[in-house]
């Protein structure tokens, strides 16, 4: 790989935003926001933040902001992160390592049903037992 | 302690955050033997009371986690450049701002693996507020000294912002593109 100026760099974000701009999104931004606090950076949320990014690009989802906060006081289910996806409850999901948050982005974010497994924080039972409908 | 020394980066980079700086700058420098960060903020610094016990495991900062009593990000770092033969130094000025500097050696068996410097320098431009970071990375390799800037307001500019998606990959393959030619020139040098 050559590298890459930032002019280049600014090309390349126009050609993306030239894309999007044909499609309607208006309204959809879907939600990634992973916590990274120490004990997240412990327990590997920089790889689960990587695996999101990874995923959401092969997938070619668009619109899905991926932000960092720090620790959400659910230490012991680290990395813990929250999606929020319009029209489903907002719902923090534990213990997501980059292969859950593959089966996140193909169940959550693209086929708009929770990974029940992982729930660990938001929807009631009974939201849960619909499959977040 | 952590499992890279990139995860010490993102430990030490996110203190200057919360500490409610306007600017952060990083040093990333490295050589054969020595792997060195510096990270300097104008937050809200500390008094000698404060740092004692920022570097106390058994003591957390006040508004992050009630009732929580361990803060393990400080300890962890002193902790691990202790046990293997490197450095660690922490000044600070109440009202002015804090740095730190960590030293580690590269061949101490148990000094952590450098970890994925693109992956983290990217999750460090892209967390939320509008704080300025300036990462300075630098190879040093037989006197001479390569490097790249990494300048967070001068990025959102180009990449009109950095949460989403599409900008964040972008973003990595940019700083990937820097450090392979870091390591091309100091492989030449």
């Amino acid at each position: 790989m050559a590298k890459m100026t930032l002019e280049e760099l600014r090309a390349l974000r126009e050609n993306k935003r030239k894309e999007l701009d044909k499609r309607d999104l208006s309204g959809k931004t879907m939600q990634v926001v992973i916590g990274m606090g120490t004990c997240g950076i412990a327990a590997g949320a920089k790889e689960t933040l990587d695996a999101f990014l990874k995923d959401i690009d092969e997938h070619n989802l668009s619109d899905v902001t991926v932000t960092q906060t720090g620790c959400m006081g659910l230490c012991y289910v680290e990395p813990t992160i929250e999606v929020i996806v319009p029209g489903m409850p907002n719902v923090i999901y534990g213990k997501v390592d980059p292969d859950v948050a593959k089966n996140i982005v193909r169940e959550h974010l693209i086929s708009k049903k929770m990974v029940s497994d992982h729930v660990f924080d938001r929807p009631a039972a009974d939201i849960m037992d619909r499959g977040g409908k | 302690m952590h499992r890279s020394i990139c995860d010490f980066l993102m430990d030490m980079v996110q203190n200057s955050f919360e500490a409610g700086s306007s600017a952060v700058i990083v040093h990333v420098s490295q050589n054969d033997s020595q792997f060195e960060i510096t990270a300097a903020d104008d937050g809200c610094g500390m008094d000698e009371q404060e740092l004692a016990q920022a570097q106390d495991p058994f003591y957390s900062g006040k508004g992050k986690h009630d009732h929580r009593k361990v803060g393990l990000g400080i300890p962890f770092l002193a902790q691990t450049a202790s046990m293997t033969g490197g450095s660690f130094e922490i000044k600070s000025v109440k009202g002015m701002g804090t740095s730190v500097t960590c030293t580690l050696m590269l061949e101490h068996v148990d000094t952590p693996p450098v970890g994925d410097l693109a992956s983290t320098f990217r999750a460090l431009l892209s967390y939320p507020g509008d704080c300025e970071l300036v990462i300075h990375r630098s190879l040093d390799a037989d006197g001479i000294q390569h490097g790249y800037q990494l300048v967070r307001s001068e990025l959102r500019q180009v990449l009109g912002d950095l949460h989403s998606s599409d900008s964040l990959n972008l973003l990595k393959d940019y700083i990937v593109s820097q450090e392979l030619s870091l390591q091309q020139q100091d492989r030449g040098a």
